[in-house]
């Protein structure tokens, strides 16, 4: 019976003080060796100071079909936005 | 679903498309864009891997320790872009080793180009300016193509691959500038890499009946006519200025059109290399299936290593 | 003393360049993507050492020899890498363990070489042990995961290692130029090392579920220049340019 080795999502943060970002994805046959592999794939120039990898069955991700429900409904929250707030002239930051 | 409900979402689909929305992976696509797609994106990763070949053949004799390293990262690049594309077309749910049997089986293609052989160090040079020059021209179109992951592969590459050309015409320069011999060498390789750089755009427009459904979902933004058009005038000035001649006697400016006007094609070669008469088509699969046959009992003892490992530690954990 | 100081550099750096280039055959060849992209990192590495040792020992020998000279212009008697590093890429078993007995050697080797008097060799010292590690993480890593993960591979492995460990011997080996330079501290004494490397290597050997071999005769040579029948054929790929169209630049 052949198996094949896993998919795995990598994140990568570029510098200290930004976020991991999805950089792409890869196979490996356990986590170590997916940090390895994302190391020595995605972070050939110098792209990296941090790296997280996940197997990509973990990742649960929202249906498109769902998106009029999901997302649709924050759009017209205007007040959630400052823009949505009249102030006098004289504030000028607040 | 009712045939009335495929032709609406057909339709939005095509309205997302023509408004530069990009499809994301999990979004509904008719059948034949993810086909489309798979097969595309496939190729183009297998061309990637087949191309690490004929310049894999000269890593162990690369002249200076300079031109070793930058040949060395330069095919383990395109070792990474192969790696980064599959990943794409495994977004639309085939597996990469699907994939790669698809290509050992011959039922996949891979970029024609590179069932020519590397035989001497100007090529490598060649391959560099040529090759890696029409491919850029290529990717850069896709940067903006709507499947997401594609796109987005084709960006992480086009930012990569920007020294691959400079690090062949580079070597061209140094050979140009050097002994006869060396000019010489040069002046063949461009010889034999032209015509078949050429044919890397593809048929004729007339006869690439694929292109209108490509360009409709923008896998093309221009016609394999109009690109190679694009790579003439962009590379025929290149070569004057190292003083190398390209091999056409019919090449000439058009003032009129704004563009050089170039002799014919030979489309019989074309076709006989895609049918896999070529020169290296049996060692490039040779060599592309033996390294996977040769690695099977590696995979396979990860996967089985990480199981235990994965079981000793539930044992622990229970 | 430029003479000890000029071998001594060799005695590293062929090393690397060696290893570099068995690794570098292997590009677009391995058992798979990532894995293939691996090991050619490990090539870009050694070789990257490689340059900055070569062009130290042009800078020492003041000869008007470039690194590349250094590199492709000896003959093979010349060139003083061990016979470890020579031996092909017969199957990753090999190209593993070959890699292993190289890593934890070259990394203890690093770590007091760091130390050494001369600056110029203790600063590549610094820059290269960083690199170093992670090629024994990479490698100790894949030992444990051929060792210990099928029947077959477990086989290839032990195959490999008891064909390999004959070599690990000459690692430690001190040639003329390194025993003057050991008592200037420039050289590292390696006679102290070989514990340590023995100790360790068992471990990871263990962990790999791999037996360490009992050896009788161990295999030396290439310290002194006296090579393998495969540093021909490696020599005359390496060479093969500068060979046939000498006395021009690339």
């Amino acid at each position: 019976m052949k198996k094949n080795w896993p998919l795995w999502e990598v994140f990568v943060r570029s510098k200290n003080g930004l976020e991991h970002r999805h950089f792409g994805s890869l196979h490996a046959a356990d986590a170590e060796m997916a940090l390895e592999n994302a190391r020595d794939v995605y972070t050939r120039r110098n792209e990296g100071v941090s790296i997280w990898v996940v197997e990509s069955k973990y990742i649960t991700a929202s249906n498109p079909e769902n998106n009029p429900e999901m997302f649709e409904p924050a759009k017209d929250k205007v007040y959630r936005h400052p823009t949505f707030y009249d102030l006098p002239d004289e504030i000028k930051h607040m | 679903m009712s045939e009335e409900k495929i032709k609406d979402l057909e339709n939005q689909f095509e309205e997302r498309i023509a408004r530069d929305d990009k499809i994301e992976p999990k979004d509904w696509m008719p059948e034949k864009y993810r086909k489309t797609h798979i097969r595309q994106i496939s190729q183009h990763a297998h061309s990637e891997i087949v191309g690490m070949l004929p310049e894999g053949n000269w890593i162990t004799r690369a002249p200076s320790l300079r031109r070793k390293v930058a040949l060395l990262a330069k095919v383990q690049d395109e070792g990474g872009h192969g790696l980064y594309l599959y990943s794409a077309a495994e977004t639309l749910g085939i597996s990469r080793d699907e994939m790669i049997e698809q290509l050992h089986s011959g039922k996949a293609k891979y970029s024609s180009i590179f069932n020519y052989p590397s035989v001497t160090w100007a090529d490598i040079g060649a391959i560099g300016w040529l090759v890696d020059g029409a491919a850029i021209i290529n990717q850069v179109a896709l940067c903006g193509t709507s499947f997401g992951p594609y796109a987005r592969a084709m960006v992480r590459i086009c930012k990569e691959e920007s020294f691959h050309q400079r690090q062949g015409y580079e070597i061209m320069l140094t050979l140009a500038n050097g002994t006869p011999e060396q000019k010489a060498m040069a002046q063949d390789a461009l010889n034999r890499w032209w015509w078949p750089s050429l044919m890397m755009f593809g048929p004729r427009d007339e006869d690439s009946p694929n292109t209108a459904l490509s360009m409709k979902w923008k896998l093309k933004r221009k016609t394999n006519d109009e690109l190679r058009q694009q790579f003439i005038d962009q590379t025929v000035p290149q070569a004057e200025l190292i003083d190398l001649k390209v091999p056409d006697p019919d090449l000439k400016w058009n003032e009129e059109r704004g563009h050089y006007d170039f002799g014919p094609i030979d489309w019989d070669e074309f076709w006989q290399v895609v049918k896999g008469h070529g020169p290296c088509n049996r060692e490039r699969m040779e060599a592309r299936r033996s390294a996977w046959e040769n690695g099977a009992w590696v995979r396979e003892a990860a996967m089985a290593h990480a199981d235990k490992k994965a079981k000793k530690s539930l044992n622990k954990a229970s | 003393m430029k003479e000890n100081l000029y071998q001594y550099i060799l005695e590293i750096a062929d090393n690397c360049l060696i290893l570099g280039q068995r690794l570098g055959e292997l590009c677009g060849h391995g058992p798979n993507l990532e894995t293939d992209i691996a090991c050619t990192n490990i090539s870009l590495d050694l070789l990257g050492q490689v340059r900055s040792y070569y062009q130290y020992a042009a800078q020492v020998m003041e000869d008007g020899r470039t690194e590349d000279d250094i590199a492709f212009m000896r003959m093979e008697r010349e060139y003083r890498n061990t016979l470890l590093v020579e031996q092909p890429n017969t199957d990753f078993a090999f190209i593993i363990s070959r890699q292993f007995m190289f890593d934890l050697y070259h990394y203890l080797f690093l770590k007091e070489l760091q130390h050494s008097r001369d600056l110029s060799l203790s600063a590549i010292a610094s820059k290269s042990i960083k690199e170093v590690s992670y090629h024994l993480r990479f490698s100790s890593d894949w030992m444990k995961r051929l060792g210990d993960g099928t029947e077959e591979s477990q086989r290839r492995m032990q195959a490999a290692i008891n064909t390999l460990w004959p070599y690990f011997e000459e690692l430690f080996e001190i040639s003329d130029a390194g025993k003057a330079l050991i008592k200037e501290g420039i050289a590292v004494d390696t006679k102290g090392l070989k514990k340590d490397y023995l100790n360790s290597a068992r471990e990871y050997l263990q962990e790999a579920n791999l037996i360490m071999p009992e050896v009788e005769h161990f295999m030396k040579g290439g310290k002194s220049g006296v090579h393998s029948e495969h540093m021909g054929y490696i020599l005359a790929d390496l060479q093969y340019m500068q060979r046939a169209y000498p006395n021009m630049n690339w």
